[in-house]
């Protein structure tokens, strides 16, 4: 017995036995990996990524860059890209706005708006994502009015079913001074602001630079403007036959799916919001208060920096999730990555295993993205603990 | 699962022996399995539609039947897989069925790179435009600047980029995963008009809210010949497929009917004879029995029957004959001889 | 700030009254005044016209469109109470619907004995539930054993929506603990695979992983063997999820203190009687609230299937409001409120058992 315990037999050893079981593991992996791709190989499935020079044929609705029917299946690999990406941004960009609002909200002073806030949530959250697009997709096409009886709630701004139709800004070679002049004014007020800081830190004196940096961000452009005659001119959409033509359209898929994506997300962010400014300690409200800061002050100087400290790393998968719910777009034929290229690009060329791999590739590139950008961000606002 | 299935294909080989073993390995799979795997559409009036308790009709539909039909003598020994536009050609590669059934233009690319076979065609159809009446439009050429809703995946989609390409004209395309989701994107307004092969045209307009609000425009802008197709690695499978296609076309020819065909069998008339297995050998060079044809005919009807039954005057399609009339009667639909 | 002077004089008990209740949570300051305005303003223009149309200008009764049709205000109740069989079963044969209810009927009695307080044997009734009835489940819903068989492309509505929810569920609890126990492994080679599987699928969409198993996974399979179509999407659904539940149990792992493996060690445990005596159940317990989170997103998800050709339940109300009998301009609304109430009402139950057991479990903490 004694000697049992001073010296383990060979099969007993935790080491050993680690090591048999990783060895095994990684030879189960391996030969299936070498087998998958010898069976694919074998069924002539995967041909290599040449076909992604051939010309795709088909026409998309939405690109963002130059795009025609005689472009290439990697040009349709990018425009779908893009589309995804402006998805991605436009509805984390609100979903932010919105989540932040419902956030607070639910903590509220006022019972009715800390009520509605949380029913919002309650809502929202417990329908599934594919449902709220489909119905903001009907609603948003079933409620408007067609070309001929645009709503026109702005001058050059139309709204039908077939999208929202604005003006579109062109810009003459000479824009570029009055850019330079608006760079000019941005340096301006960060200058003016630094200041502002340095006294304020010396001193303790609050002085108010609003107006100036209204006046520098505005007047230097505007003049500039002046000058070169105003270079910004805009094309204005203008019924013609079926539809508008000129402007910029935003179609109602994006409408929706923008939407959807940022209205059922920002439940998510609004209850990672509540439970950051929940955990901030009530101590740090009440000294607030006390130093006689108003409970706007209170929140924006004093609960707000400390909750993100909580808020991030929710906040950072629900960027991933949103971004990875707008392939949800293939259900309304909103032209994303998923929509033409692993739907229509995949069909016409027939290459489905190099489809399917460079669109997963595609989403985890972006998740590792979106989550090295975060984990900077969150490495910057930990560091200013002290 | 599997295990009880391949328990019950076992149980059903020892005892329904099967007259002549094939060389096919679909069809012994066929035979093993029970019933014949079929791909069609997801729900297009007339073709492939499920009706409210979940039975298929259709053209489409009718095809699988009477492959069903030449193998088990059932035509009802079909299971049938929905399959989307877009991945139809995937899962036939893949074998998640046997024959795909499912309005589909029969192309060089399909047939020479996707490793298909196509057995023929069941339908000889081309893109139309359908729009609402009041838009005023009387001619494809009209629609510049137009909407177009399509489905996503198909030659369509190709064929109105070079319409309007060629003829100058502008246009948006919105292209849908789903067919009936083209049909409510259009009805609600989302585009001008839509565009499919004519024959679906017919059959969506049926779903319309109000279908006599929209007119079908008299230009056709392609050659959509739909057929059935099979994985091109079975050749012998590929031939009962076409020869079942073509005993369909040759029995209108020679006028032999689901009602008439007991009476047939004594027609002196010898192409009637080996069409339907009384002289000749030729359902068992296939893998079948010599009588395979009477069992089609028999249970599904020829092809005039099948046509007239789910698209044509007995539907509520009411689709001419036009190019899918017999070439004896000015159409394009021709068979070779059995012989 | 003012009614500090009050506060002195009155003694709080009297100041309940709904009067100086609507002053003091609506109307203490005008800012606060100005916001209760607004949110009445928002329920009035949401809930109104929403009550309205669903109950009081619906129409009630009818057999086609025309009823709808005719007063063409409010939802279209007909349209439902004409397609449920379809909405709640799919396809699945008329006659054999009893054993779809009888299945359903098995889960949701097992269920309430787990989650009603003061039921005895919850651990027997829990391992009968993960193992005995799916056994119970799949022969009643595909038959067999002289029940007739019902094959799978039949089986939709609510039926194949709580099939996937349920298979994807019981299938990813016990391979996520896997990977999160695999994520903490010494061992190297056992953690950098666990990573890469758990990161790989927490990276990609769900779609993206269903149209893979729908359409590419055949290709990786033998010539002549082929996987039932919907058992490819459940494998892809619970893979996909195991993923995302490995996160939730690590969670719950590293919330266990250090001293309860190193006890359990010192007691002579290896490794696998530590986690599945000590570890796990506490863990597991700690991670509930989150456990059901993730189940309530993976019965959210089994929607996306609709776009891979199922007709689950939302799929099921698609293609019914695509039906010519049936298209009114209320029709695809009063579908889509009648699936969304549906699905609310599940995962706002679980989300309400989920807060449940977080009090609970908190409520132990602090003892």
């Amino acid at each position: 017995m004694a000697q049992a315990i001073a010296r383990t037999t060979w099969w007993r050893s935790r080491r050993l036995r680690g090591l048999l079981f990783q060895g095994a593991l990684i030879a189960g992996i391996t030969l299936a990996v070498v087998g998958l791709v010898e069976h694919v190989l074998a069924e002539g499935g995967a041909s290599g990524f040449g076909f992604l020079n051939n010309t795709a044929g088909f026409d998309i609705v939405q690109h963002l860059i130059p795009y025609s029917e005689q472009s290439t299946y990697g040009r349709v690999l990018l425009v779908g890209l893009l589309n995804t990406v402006l998805v991605a941004v436009l509805g984390i960009f609100f979903a932010t706005i919105l989540g932040f609002i419902i956030g607070i909200g639910q903590l509220s002073s006022n019972w009715l708006i800390a009520r509605l806030c949380v029913a919002y949530v309650e809502v929202l959250r417990n329908l599934p994502l594919l449902l709220q697009i489909f119905f903001w997709y009907f609603a948003v096409l079933r409620t408007l009015p067609g070309p001929r009886n645009s709503l026109n709630p702005f001058d050059a701004v139309f709204i039908n079913n077939r999208g929202v139709y604005l003006p579109r800004p062109e810009a003459a070679p000479e824009f570029i001074w009055v850019v330079a002049a608006f760079a000019l004014g941005l340096l301006g007020t960060i200058w003016l602001r630094l200041q502002a800081r340095d006294r304020r830190e010396r001193t303790g004196e609050h002085s108010d630079i609003g107006l100036a940096t209204f006046a520098l961000l505005v007047l230097p452009a505007l003049v500039a403007s002046a000058i070169t005659s105003f270079p910004l001119t805009f094309s204005v959409p203008v019924l013609d036959g079926f539809n508008f033509v000129g402007g910029v359209v935003v179609i109602p898929e994006l409408v929706a799916l923008v939407t959807a994506l940022s209205a059922y997300t920002a439940t998510y962010i609004a209850e990672a919001v509540r439970a950051g400014i929940a955990g901030v300690p009530s101590g740090q409200r009440e000294a607030a208060l006390a130093l006689g800061l108003s409970r706007g002050q209170m929140l924006r100087l004093v609960v707000i920096p400390q909750a993100m400290r909580q808020i991030v790393p929710p906040l950072t998968s629900q960027y991933l999730n949103l971004t990875k719910n707008s392939s949800l777009a293939v259900a309304i034929a909103y032209p994303d990555l998923v929509s033409i290229f692993a739907g229509t690009t995949l069909n016409q060329s027939g290459h489905e295993i190099e489809v399917i791999a460079i669109t997963m590739g595609v989403y985890l590139t972006l998740s590792l993205l979106t989550s090295g950008v975060m984990n900077l961000y969150n490495a910057r606002i930990a560091l200013t603990e002290r | 699962m599997r295990i009880r299935v391949a328990a019950l294909a076992v149980l059903a080989a020892l005892v329904a022996q099967p007259a002549f073993a094939g060389t096919s390995p679909t069809l012994d799979k066929i035979k093993k399995n029970g019933y014949l795997r079929c791909g069609v559409s997801e729900g297009l009036p007339g073709f492939s539609n499920p009706d409210a308790k979940g039975n298929w009709t259709g053209l489409d539909v009718d095809f699988c039947k009477a492959l069903a039909a030449a193998i088990f003598n059932d035509q009802q020994k079909v299971r049938y897989t929905p399959a989307s536009a877009k991945v139809r050609f995937t899962a036939l590669q893949s074998g998640e069925y046997d024959v795909l059934s499912r309005n589909t233009t029969w192309t060089m690319s399909r047939d020479v790179q996707l490793g298909l076979e196509f057995a023929g065609v069941i339908y000889y159809d081309g893109q139309g435009f359908m729009v609402p009446k009041k838009m005023n439009v009387k001619s494809a050429k009209q629609l510049n600047g137009a909407n177009v809703c399509t489905q996503t995946g198909t030659t369509t989609e190709l064929n109105l980029a070079d319409y309007f390409r060629s003829n100058n004209l502008k246009y948006t395309v919105i292209a849908f995963e789903k067919d009936e989701e083209v049909v409510a994107a259009y009805d609600a307004g989302r585009c001008d008009a839509l565009t499919t092969d004519q024959s679906g045209l017919y059959a969506e307009r049926l779903q319309l809210k109000n279908p006599a609000d929209h007119i079908i425009l008299p230009e056709i802008i392609s050659k959509e010949p739909l057929g059935p197709a099979v994985n091109q690695n079975d050749p012998q499978w590929a031939d009962i497929v076409r020869w079942t296609l073509f005993a369909l076309v040759n029995a209108e020819e020679l006028g032999v009917t689901s009602k008439n065909v007991d009476q047939m069998l004594s027609s002196p008339n010898p192409e009637i004879r080996r069409l339907l297995g009384v002289e000749g050998a030729f359902g068992q060079s296939m893998g079948l029995t010599n009588d395979w044809a009477v069992r089609v005919i028999k249970q599904v009807g020829n092809y005039g029957e099948i046509f007239e039954r789910n698209v044509g005057q007995g539907s509520p399609l009411k689709i001419q004959r036009g190019q899918n009339a017999l070439w004896t009667k000015g159409g394009l639909q021709y068979a070779p001889p059995v012989r | 700030m003012a009614p500090t002077a009050r506060q002195t004089t009155r003694p709080p008990v009297e100041r309940i009254g709904p009067i100086e209740w609507l002053r003091e949570n609506l109307f203490s300051t005008p800012f606060n005044a100005a916001l209760s305005v607004i949110a009445m303003a928002i329920i009035y223009i949401l809930v109104v016209p929403t009550f309205r149309w669903a109950f009081i200008d619906a129409v009630w009764a009818g057999d086609s469109r025309d009823a709808c049709l005719a007063v063409n205000t409010g939802a279209c109740w007909p349209f439902i109470e004409n397609r449920i069989g379809q909405i709640l079963y799919g396809f699945y044969d008329e006659a054999e619907r009893w054993r779809a209810n009888l299945t359903l009927f098995l889960l949701a009695a097992g269920i309430l004995w787990l989650t009603m307080p003061g039921m005895r044997g919850k651990p027997l009734v829990a391992v009968l539930l993960l193992t005995v009835f799916p056994l119970i489940a799949y022969v009643l819903l595909t038959g067999g054993f002289g029940l007739e068989i019902v094959p799978t492309y039949r089986w939709g509505g609510l039926l194949l929506t709580l099939v996937i929810a349920v298979t994807g569920i019981v299938l990813s609890l016990p391979l996520g603990i896997l990977l999160a126990l695999g994520r903490r492994s010494d061992l190297p080679a056992v953690r950098i695979a666990s990573v890469l599987f758990i990161e790989f699928w927490r990276g990609v969409p769900l779609v993206t992983v269903l149209f893979m198993a729908s359409y590419m996974l055949p290709l990786f399979l033998p010539q002549g063997m082929s996987a039932d179509k919907l058992l490819r999407a459940l494998i892809a659904v619970a893979l996909f999820n195991s993923a995302y539940m490995a996160e939730v149990v690590r969670g719950g792992l590293q919330a266990m203190p250090k001293g309860q493996t190193e006890a359990a060690t010192a007691l002579g445990l290896g490794y696998w009687q530590t986690h599945a005596l000590i570890i796990l159940p506490q863990a597991l317990r700690l991670a509930i609230p989150n456990i059901v989170s993730t189940f309530i997103g993976i019965f959210k998800d089994t929607t996306l299937v609709s776009i891979i050709g199922f007709f689950d339940l939302l799929g099921m109300i698609q293609a019914g409001t695509s039906d010519a009998h049936w298209s009114t301009p209320s029709t695809a609304f009063t579908g889509y409120l009648f699936a969304g109430a549906i699905f609310w009402i599940f995962c706002f139950s679980m989300s309400r058992y989920s807060r449940h057991m977080e009090r609970v479990l908190s409520a132990g903490e602090r003892r």
